[in-house]
């Protein structure tokens, strides 16, 4: 198992390079524990257990307790990785989330595995496109989306050098690694500019960052300038970098999550606040249709040609 | 350490029997004042919150969050009113600030915060969260080998939250020694009685086949309460589960098993006869 191992060509899963950090991080940290609801495989968490089988912590198909054992692992002064499917850590057990991690405010790291639709065909039940929108609620409570592997094993080091409560929404789509620059930092709470432009900005993060770069150069070819910046963190958002974008005069949104209440929402929190422009705020309208990831991504405009469209006419709506 | 060094036990069940009477007085005084609160779950838990605080626990209210302290997680959340008497009784914070229960940006919140008060283990409230969140932190002191212990109060009615029992299966499975749950068995939750609402008994089988082991006490009774909460666990290969038969609002008579109690706030009258009564 490595994250350098690419799933296709030039196409990585995440799952890989998040076991891999853990994995670096617990030989350092002995206090650094696992915990998972007979989730071990769907984290990609084989090798940790082999590792340190004693670091593991399986309550069984049990998110509530699941959740609950992390803020009482936190209080026994370890660092706990608490690892299911997003649409389980989060939906099933909100109120733990809300009162044993958030309210209490303790040192405790959610994963949110195979966010999104990545589970494409099995259907909204394990859909995991309302959990940023539940989350951004508890407002002491870090969200970071990473985009490809790169960041992932930033957020994951970001969030076990942090002290309190973390959420780190993964998914198992492949994804290209982004190009940056050599001496490119992660910070929980900085945006990253991936694009310079000036006419309009695309903010997205996840698995749309990558496509949101693809539609740029198309609109770069046309004559848009447009900005990219992946807002990996949704809490806190970098209102700096989004009050900045409104300079450009309209923004896009995109996002594998509902449109309502997640990144476009929180960004729309501040746009309003700032500089009102035009903004469009491209994700899943609700429930979904049967179909791959990949068949929903396209169905839905979440692809290359759907963000350009949608960039294009939010620049006609510029007064 | 409020603990005497070895008392003779005689002496220590009248010093628990004391802070007891204390508490009761004490938080009656604050639902009074606050004109808000749960007297009911705060009288039929006094005497398992003074016994583990004046005769069992381990711990030192200047280092609060000391790695080698017991822990005690408060999961029936809403009865502050004797919780937090518990807590300034053992002094972690000055019992005159046991005044400002509930009064506006008050640390004294209706239900505990770990941020405003020392000796808040976790943030309880909703109900069935407190024996999971001690499950967590035995399971850390099973993975240190650490000697601290866990304790957790829940109600009765509180184990109709399923969470409960997705715990008590890990904390079986788990053989989980360090862990003792104990529930105040006053067969009165908010409404009407448990066994007429979504019935529990027979309880304690189901804690044995949860693989609990399983001691029925007099939840009122401080000697027997003393008993069976320090009893040393080590060796017993099983978590503890004490169910105190209770009685809501023990130790007044007009709130006696009295489920109008749960959150009930006396008049001028009702509180000088609790006052009176509680001598």
């Amino acid at each position: 198992m490595s994250a350098a191992v690419p799933s296709k060509a030039g196409l990585f899963d995440c799952r890989d390079s998040f076991a891999k950090t853990i994995e670096a991080l617990a030989e350092a940290d002995p206090r650094i524990v696992t915990v998972v609801s007979d989730s071990v495989g769907s984290s990609k968490l084989g090798g940790f257990r082999t590792k340190f089988p004693d670091r593991m912590v399986n309550v069984g198909i049990a998110e509530q307790t699941l959740v609950a054992v992390g803020a009482g692992l936190a209080n026994g002064g370890k660092v706990p990785f608490v690892s299911a499917a997003s649409c389980f850590i989060t939906g099933r057990a909100l109120e733990q989330v809300k009162a044993d991690i958030a309210y209490s405010n303790v040192n405790v790291k959610l994963i949110g595995q195979s966010s999104g639709v990545a589970y494409g065909e099995l259907g909204p039940t394990h859909h995991s496109i309302e959990d940023l929108a539940w989350l951004r609620l508890f407002n002491n409570l870090k969200l970071i989306v990473p985009a490809d592997p790169w960041e992932t094993e930033q957020a994951i080091r970001a969030a076990a050098a942090f002290d309190g409560p973390v959420f780190v929404r993964l998914s198992r789509m492949a994804v290209p690694a982004l190009e940056r620059p050599a001496n490119a930092v992660f910070e929980i709470g900085k945006a990253e500019t991936l694009v310079e432009g000036t006419d309009t900005t695309i903010i997205a993060n996840g698995t749309m960052v990558h496509r949101a770069v693809a539609a740029a150069k198309t609109l770069a070819a046309e004559g848009i300038s447009t900005r990219v910046v992946n807002m990996a963190t949704v809490n806190p958002l970098d209102e700096a970098v989004i009050a900045a974008a409104t300079e450009t005069g309209a923004i896009v949104t995109v996002e594998e999550h509902s449109v309502r209440g997640g990144l476009g929402g929180a960004v729309a929190e501040v746009v309003i606040s700032t500089n009102p422009v035009p903004m469009r705020i491209l994700g899943f309208p609700g429930f979904v249709p049967t179909g791959s990831a990949d068949f929903l991504f396209d169905h839905f405009g979440l692809n290359e040609t759907g963000i350009a469209d949608a960039v294009r006419q939010t620049i006609a709506r510029k007064k | 350490m409020p603990v005497p060094a070895t008392p003779l036990k005689n002496d220590l069940v009248a010093e628990i029997a004391a802070q007891a009477l204390w508490i009761r007085r004490r938080s009656f005084q604050m639902v009074y004042e606050a004109q808000q609160g749960h007297p009911g779950g705060d009288f039929s838990a006094t005497d398992v919150l003074a016994t583990l605080y004046f005769g069992v626990m381990r711990y030192d209210p200047k280092n609060p969050r000391d790695p080698k302290r017991d822990r005690f997680v408060m999961s029936k959340g809403h009865c502050t009113g004797a919780f937090y008497s518990v807590l300034a009784r053992a002094g972690y914070f000055p019992e005159a600030d046991l005044s400002d229960y509930m009064k506006p940006l008050s640390k004294l919140n209706g239900h505990p915060n770990r941020n405003y008060l020392p000796g808040v283990e976790t943030n309880t409230g909703p109900l069935g969260h407190g024996l999971p969140v001690a499950l967590g932190i035995a399971i850390a002191g099973q993975i240190d080998n650490a000697d601290y212990r866990t304790f957790v109060l829940t109600g009765d009615g509180e184990l109709q939250e399923g969470s409960n029992w997705e715990a008590a299966l890990t904390a079986g499975h788990r053989k989980l020694e360090n862990l003792t749950l104990i529930i105040d068995r006053n067969r009165l939750q908010q409404g009407a009685r448990t066994e007429d609402t979504a019935s529990l008994d027979p309880l304690d089988d189901k804690w044995r086949a949860f693989g609990w082991h399983v001691e029925v006490v007099d939840g009122h009774d401080h000697a027997k309460l003393l008993d069976v909460l320090s009893k040393s666990p080590k060796g017993r290969g099983k978590p503890l589960c004490v169910i105190a038969n209770t009685f809501k609002g023990k130790g007044v008579s007009f709130m006696h098993d009295n489920v109008a109690w749960h959150h009930g706030v006396p008049t001028k009258d009702q509180f000088e006869q609790a006052m009176r009564e509680l001598v």
